[in-house]
């Protein structure tokens, strides 16, 4: 069964994008659906049998490397914690696919799009099934590969060619980490499958190791080389540049990859390496610091953006950092709770966001819209589900996990629990102001687009409602309705041995149900008062933004400028490095080695050869020569040596 | 000689091709020396399967042995493969065919002395990588050296002359060397065979020497920083199958030198000077990856790749370590595909258009999608993406590194970033945007002779990233055998220098 739940989207992929065109486009969609189809009904059937039914599933597929000491294998370890990604993986990656059909009709590329799609698929499931660190990490690269390709995948637009590159190498950046990370494992314990090195850990505590001139902690180092992975992938502080740009794919692309699967999988990394992050407390306050300021700092960058898909792209950045800082303070299940709903509502948003640019003509900046609430009613309600959900309206998903997270930030002993806790409340105001801020630009007031754009003005065909609404469900009830199993009573049942804590006793998600009223009411009165906000600054008095901006000009340029990160990073390493490319080419290549050596020797030979000017019948012959000298040289005095 | 000699068949089959291709005359003379050279590679190649299948991957021994007097009574024709040569010796027999297609209709003139060249060069280095005796070795070495002379001389672009003439002087630099340091071996020894030269204990301050001597022919033929200049001016002056030869198969001659002389032969000097060679190496990887990013000319920024990747089989190979040896012999290895196969990408559009720039280039996959599929695997394939050959090498390199010196892994791995910015830029230029340039428009996709040269590459690559023990089991046993006889060999030194 796990074989197919894998290598079915894979087969679709390879079948959709070799013979696509033989197949026309019909049958590409035909079969990359109904792969994706079956794996997701097959992944709720895993998820019944390995989670409610407590099982774990091992399958080894053959052998991948063996060489001395080192061994690893292609296969699958089916685990609670793999299962729950398995559904959200194949359930928004096969809803994906159905919109995709509506969405990319007036595309030429049919084909191709669902072929990368479907091994977008396949990367991200071998990724959350992987026994060992190598195989995640081919399922990472993998995954990247299907970004790269996506995120370029209308490649005559320079800026997409641009975006594309952009993410492979900001991600390369964080694999460079992930690898070390994978190396010094293998160093210590002698292994990469996640049996032996997870059993290895506890005795290595204490151990350090000698590095940048001093002796650090070895299960920190692990750790941070490990998490610089996640940054790259899920876009933390610091490599979070490449994700806004994301933004130049197709819709349906942003909302499979850039909100519910690939950008998570730095979380389900941490998750899975529980085990390891337990045993060094410095390294979860690091994920926790980074987490809370990248929740902090991507909302106030959200507040200001006018591109629609942006503004949700920097909600994802900012939700990704809630999750982190869930996992660093070892409130696990609250992280990949938290993953699971936001998976429906912000691939709900970023689909509907997909419909209400395809009524648009394709205008995605919000300055340009405006009153589309009775003309798209259907996208308008589906939208408002998933900000309710986002912003985390009572018995909503995003309720339920988002609370918990700031709960559980609150009730964890971590040394960055002040921090996480307060950074998790600001960020929720300004996510429930940018989010309503999205709906008020979009959907009320009066239309700012162009006569011909309005005219066009149409809901979305079914192809495209339908996947809204399955998600807009899942949006409403999957918190609701699995808050009992991922962090409530039936935690232990549920999770099993997936999910480590190193100290059983303190469940932080058990605390968090105990904090003080006025803990457990925060959330709910920061997202009234984002919301109020909103509705005065863009209802009640719509002058009141420019009034805003103007006043607070150097602040609202900081964060429209995106902190000014791209241009530190131009400035510090991309620039640099073409100029000392440059100059260790001309300079070291031409002007040094090239110009003392062969250059400076031919010289030399010319000057001999206008003195000898026998030596005349070219080059080939004076190497053939040389070499039956030295072939004479050498039996000469062979001969001699052996008389 | 008791046995069949396949290992002489094989190296001598190709000269068997130079026989027919002589023989051709008429009008036809043409076609019938390329289907000559076709078929006999393609025998060749058969032949060498037959090494393959029965091949016993239990023993570390030179296996299919051929002895017989050649030069006085010390000096033998010796030929023996053990599980690293043969596999460069599959690799060369492969990758022939694909050459000799390569240039099927694209060389139009001197058709005849083409081949010749190349099938000579093809006995030449099937030698080198079963030559037992030193001599023979050097010989088949240092041959090699006059057929490329002449291919990049006589069928090269316009500044051919300069181009092998810096291929010659780098060349004779270490050859001479080399030649020294083979004359002083052989008079400690009084033999030249290799297998008895791998038991032999050097004198300690004479191994540095010796070492050094080898050292300066396979770092140039690597090439390793400072001495690989020559090489991205050789590939863009040499036929696209010239580049390919040189990729696919000349570069490992210096890391095949470094496992069969300097590591067994020389092992307290290849400890000491270890850190010669990470530096170097480390330098190569950033320095010339750096310089990849800044290239206009395609051959020129996948020359200096092919520098950045020969660095990780250097570091590889003195890590002294299972997984780093391993490792360097399946960067070799997959560079042999890949980086064949990114040449050959070059020389598809080269011989559409006539240029290696990359700015004449841009939008291809508008009108040759089938191109920019076969392109893009092997780009990714160059950056060492999982699932392909190169990843499996590269990270079995740096995990052995890694056990070495985390510094040296710390930097190299570097080099992965690098090499995803040169080659996604590279790309994109060629392949992704507008198709905007007027005599781009006319271009064909890939026709039926082209896919055939790449299907097999594309194939092989991902078997190796797959399942690459179908390879490795080849080696496992002899690498073993290298690393135990090599650390015996640097104890006894240290013992008798410090009782």
């Amino acid at each position: 069964m796990y074989q197919i739940i894998v290598f079915g989207p894979l087969l679709a992929a390879v079948i959709a994008g070799l013979f696509g065109k033989r197949l026309g486009d019909k049958g590409a969609q035909f079969v990359t659906c109904g792969a994706l189809i079956l794996s997701a009904f097959l992944s709720w059937v895993a998820l019944f049998q390995v989670a409610f039914g407590h099982s774990v599933e091992h399958v080894t597929v053959m052998n991948w490397v063996s060489s001395g000491d080192l061994n690893f294998n292609w296969g699958f370890k089916i685990d609670s914690l793999t299962a729950v990604m398995l559904v959200v993986v194949n359930t928004v990656s096969c809803l994906v696919h159905i919109y995709s059909v509506g969405y990319m009709s007036h595309d030429p590329h049919k084909p191709r799009f669902m072929a990368y799609l479907s091994f977008f698929t396949f990367a991200m499931l071998m990724l959350v099934t992987a026994d060992n660190f190598v195989q995640m990490f081919f399922g990472w690269e993998g995954v990247g590969l299907a970004s790269y390709l996506l995120i370029g995948f209308w490649y005559k637009k320079p800026s997409a060619c641009a975006a594309a590159i952009k993410a492979f190498i900001v991600n390369r950046v964080g694999d460079f980490g992930f690898a070390l990370g994978i190396f010094t494992l293998f160093m210590v314990t002698g292994a990469v499958d996640f049996e032996t090195v997870f059993a290895a850990i506890p005795q290595l505590e204490g151990q350090t190791i000698h590095f940048l001139w001093m002796d650090l902690d070895l299960i920190t180092t692990i750790c941070i080389l490990l998490f610089i992975g996640a940054m790259g992938k899920s876009a933390q502080l610091g490599l979070h540049t490449w994700l806004p740009d994301a933004m130049e794919g197709p819709t349906p692309v942003s909302a499979l990859i850039h909100a519910a699967t690939m950008v998570t999988a730095g979380v389900f990394m941490v998750a899975r390496c529980s085990p390891i992050f337990e045993y060094s407390p410095d390294a979860l306050a690091f994920v926790a610091l980074i987490g809370a300021s990248t929740a902090i700092f991507a909302a106030t960058i959200g507040t200001t953006q006018n591109d629609i898909k942006r503004v949700i792209a920097y909600s994802t950045c900012s939700q990704l950092g809630y999750m982190f800082f869930a996992l660093g303070v070892s409130a696990y299940g609250a992280a990949i709770f938290h993953l699971f709903t936001h998976a429906f509502f912000k691939a709900l948003l970023f689909l509907g966001s997909g419909s209400v640019i395809h009524a648009m003509s394709d205008e995605q900046d919000m300055r340009k819209m405006g009153g589309l609430r009775k003309k798209i009613p259907a996208t308008f309600a589906m939208m408002t589900i998933g900000t309710l959900a986002l912003t985390g309206f009572p018995f909503f998903a995003g309720y339920y996990s988002k609370d918990m997270i700031i709960e559980a930030a609150f009730a964890s002993g971590s040394s960055m629990s002040g921090y996480a806790f307060a950074m998790g409340v600001l960020a929720a105001l300004l996510t429930s102001f940018y989010s309503w801020r999205l709906i008020f630009m979009t959907f009320f007031g009066k239309s700012r687009a162009s006569k011909s754009v309005q005219d066009h003005v149409h809901e979305s065909g079914n192809w495209m409602m339908v996947p809204l609404y399955v998600l807009a469900a899942g949006a409403v009830g999957a918190g609701f309705l699995f808050k009992d199993y991922f962090v409530g009573h039936h935690y232990k049942d549920f999770w099993g041995h997936a999910l480590f804590l190193k100290d059983a006793a303190h469940n932080v998600m058990e605390e968090a149900h105990h904090v003080p009223g006025w803990v457990m009411a925060a959330p709910f009165v920061v997202m009234v008062t984002g919301f109020l906000i909103a509705v005065y600054a863009y209802i009640i008095k719509p002058e009141t933004p420019a009034a805003f901006s103007g006043t607070f000009r150097h602040l609202y340029n900081l964060f429209y400028n995106k902190w000014y990160v791209d241009e530190i990073y131009d400035f510090l390493f991309v620039n640099p490095a073409k100029k000392l490319g440059l100059f260790l080419w001309k300079k070291g290549d031409e002007n040094i080695i090239d110009r003392y050596g062969p250059d400076g020797a031919a010289e030399g030979v010319m000057i001999l050869a206008r003195k000898f000017k026998a030596l005349q019948s070219g080059y080939v012959y004076h190497y053939a020569f040389a070499m039956l000298i030295g072939i004479a040289a050498f039996v000469t005095w062979f001969v001699g040596g052996a008389s | 000689m008791e046995h069949f000699p396949i290992l002489s068949i094989i190296t001598f089959l190709p000269l068997l091709g130079v026989l027919f291709i002589l023989l051709t005359k008429g009008e036809n003379a043409d076609r019938n020396a390329r289907n000559a050279a076709l078929w006999v590679t393609v025998f060749t190649f058969l032949a060498s399967l037959i090494l393959w299948f029965s091949f016993d991957k239990t023993t570390a021994d030179f296996q299919f042995v051929e002895r017989a007097p050649w030069l006085g009574d010390n000096i033998n024709y010796h030929m023996g493969v053990d599980g690293i040569s043969i596999l460069f010796v599959m690799l060369t027999t492969f990758i022939m065919p694909i050459v000799i297609l390569t240039g099927w209709d694209v060389i139009k003139v001197r058709v005849k002395e083409y081949l010749i060249a190349f099938l000579l060069l093809e006995t030449l280095m099937i030698g080198v990588f079963c030559a037992l005796d030193m001599v023979l070795f050097y010989l088949f070495f240092e041959g090699g050296l006059i057929p490329m002379f002449l291919i990049i001389g006589v069928w090269g672009g316009k500044n051919r002359i300069y181009a092998a003439y810096k291929l010659f002087l780098y060349t004779l630099l270490g050859s001479v060397l080399m030649l020294l340091a083979m004359l002083y071996m052989y008079f400690q020894t009084g033999t030249t065979d290799i297998p008895t030269l791998m038991q032999y204990n050097f004198d300690v301050n004479a191994q540095t020497w010796l070492f050094l001597a080898f050292f300066a022919s396979f770092a140039v033929k690597m090439p390793m920083w400072p001495v690989h200049t020559w090489l991205p001016d050789a590939h863009v002056q040499a036929p696209t199958a010239g580049s390919v030869i040189l990729a696919g198969i000349l570069l490992k001659m210096g890391g095949y030198g470094f496992l069969r002389f300097s590591l067994p032969m020389f092992p307290h000097a290849s400890v000491e000077l270890a850190w010669l060679i990470y530096s170097l190496s480390v330098i190569a990887i950033i320095y010339t990856s750096l310089v990849a990013l800044m290239q206009q000319d395609m051959k020129k920024l996948i020359a200096y790749s092919s520098v950045a990747h020969m660095g990780f089989v250097t570091l590889g190979i003195f890590a002294f370590n299972t997984q780093g040896i391993e490792g360097a012999i399946m960067v070799m290895l997959a560079h042999g595909f890949v980086a064949s196969a990114l040449f050959l990408c070059v020389g598809v559009i080269y011989d559409r258009l006539h240029t290696r720039e990359i700015d004449r280039y841009g939008g291809l996959v508008n009108i040759m999608p089938k191109y920019a599929l076969v392109f893009m695997f092997f780009t990714m394939a160059s950056v060492g993406l999982p699932g392909t050959g190169n990843f499996v090498g590269e990270i079995l390199v740096l995990i052995g590194l890694f056990k070495v010196s985390i510094w040296t892994t710390f930097f190299a791995a570097f080099g992965l970033i690098l090499g995803a910015a040169y080659m996604l830029w590279l790309y994109r230029k060629v392949v992704f945007g507008e198709l905007v340039k007027e005599d781009l428009k006319t271009m064909l996709d890939m026709d039926k002779r082209e896919i055939l040269i790449f299907a097999p590459l594309v194939l092989f690559t991902l078997w190796m990233g797959i399942h690459p023990s179908t390879f490795m089991d080849f080696m496992h046993v002899s690498v073993e055998n290298l690393i135990t006889h090599h650390q015996a060999a640097v104890s006894v030194v240290v013992d008798t220098v410090t009782p």
